[in-house]
């Protein structure tokens, strides 16, 4: 009476029912993966991954007090002289006509053996750059104290006299 | 297929969670190496920029500061800024303009802004010039923190800016500078090196 007939009693289907067919479950991925690619290009692009460094400079206090300066021995000093095109001069003591062109891979021989003949309490370097030298150059030699180890350096304006035997020794060198 | 992806969404995530993305800046400045391996301190910094044409650009994080500084300045230097105006300082990470011309750059959009060219705050001798007055208002600003003050130069700029910039800083009793450098090792067999290698055997033990 109430009873449903079902597909012919016997439990096997019909020839009109269809079997359900199974379906992939596979997606296609092409879309997502040029996606996700276009990501990584994005990010590559606006990532920084080198983090820049900071290098400390300690300037002294100008100061026109004489018993407030620094004094210098002439023996321990060793003066560096920064002119153009990278040019680079240097002299030991206090005697600027003794001048001597070097340059910034030769210098650091220069410094390790002034280092080695003076006194460490002695021993300092002066660093005078002039107006044709560049900021490169300036990072330079101050990179050089760090990587030599030189305890005592100071960066001051160089003094006309000097600036004329730079000059003048850029001139004999033909720069 | 399937391990393809994998691994270039592993790839994806570390670039996302990697990336740091590049500030604005006013002008490309290519800066020198050095072997120091001290990081640049994120907070509280206030940057000079000089490009290779020795112009001068004054950059700060805090946008605070930059609206304190910029109504300090305003009283000082008779500017004349509106307000609007100091909103618009406050919105501008860069300024590279004399004080002439400061209400002029201020007054435009800030997609001007960036487009116009700056010329540079003017440093013209060893008296510090106008960047005298931004490092004084700076410095007060600051007052109780610990600021570092740091200088990126291009390679190429030439000495006497530098030289300029520094007595600026020297003129308010600033003499601690920060120079902005790429990280390069120290070249094997000097001292430098030596006593690094000492500290790397030394924390081993």
């Amino acid at each position: 009476m109430a009873a449903i007939e079902e597909g012919g009693g016997g439990g096997h289907k019909g020839p009109g029912v269809k079997k359900a067919k199974k379906l992939s479950t596979r997606v296609d991925m092409t879309p997502m993966v040029d996606l996700g690619f276009l990501l990584i290009t994005f990010f590559i692009f606006s990532t920084t991954m080198a983090q820049p460094t900071a290098m400390q400079l300690i300037m002294p206090k100008d100061t026109e007090k004489p018993e407030e300066q620094t004094k210098v021995k002439a023996s321990g000093a060793l003066t560096i002289m920064l002119g153009k095109k990278d040019g680079l001069y240097y002299y030991e003591g206090d005697d600027p006509t003794k001048i001597q062109a070097t340059d910034y891979k030769k210098i650091r021989d220069v410094i390790i053996q002034k280092k080695k003949n003076t006194k460490p309490e002695d021993f300092v370097v002066v660093i005078k750059p002039n107006d044709e030298s560049n900021y490169q150059n300036v990072v330079a030699i101050l990179d050089e104290m760090s990587i030599n180890e030189v305890k005592k350096f100071a960066m001051v304006n160089i003094s006309p006299v000097e600036n004329e035997l730079l000059v003048a020794t850029e001139k004999a060198n033909g720069i | 297929m399937t391990a393809f992806v994998d691994v270039s969404f592993l790839i994806l995530t570390f670039f996302i969670l990697a990336t740091k993305f590049k500030p604005d800046e006013p002008v490309e400045v290519k800066f020198p190496s050095s072997v120091s391996a001290d990081k640049i301190p994120e907070m509280d910094a206030f940057l000079i920029t000089i490009d290779k044409d020795g112009r001068v650009f004054v950059q700060m994080d805090d946008p605070n500061a930059r609206k304190s500084i910029a109504e300090n300045l305003n009283e000082t230097r008779n500017l004349g800024l509106t307000p609007a105006n100091i909103k618009s300082f406050t919105n501008s990470p860069s300024i590279g303009v004399p004080f002439a011309g400061l209400k002029n750059l201020l007054a435009m959009e800030p997609e001007q802004q960036k487009n116009v060219r700056q010329p540079g705050i003017p440093v013209p001798d060893s008296t510090g010039g106008e960047l005298y007055y931004w490092i004084r208002d700076a410095k007060s600003t600051y007052a109780g923190k610990k600021v570092s003050w740091l200088i990126k130069a291009d390679d190429a700029t030439k000495y006497p800016v530098i030289k300029n910039v520094l007595e600026a800083f020297k003129r308010n009793d600033i003499n601690k500078f920060q120079l902005v450098t790429k990280f390069r090792d120290a070249p094997i067999g000097t001292p430098l090196w030596n006593t690094r290698q000492n500290q790397i055997g030394a924390g081993k033990k």
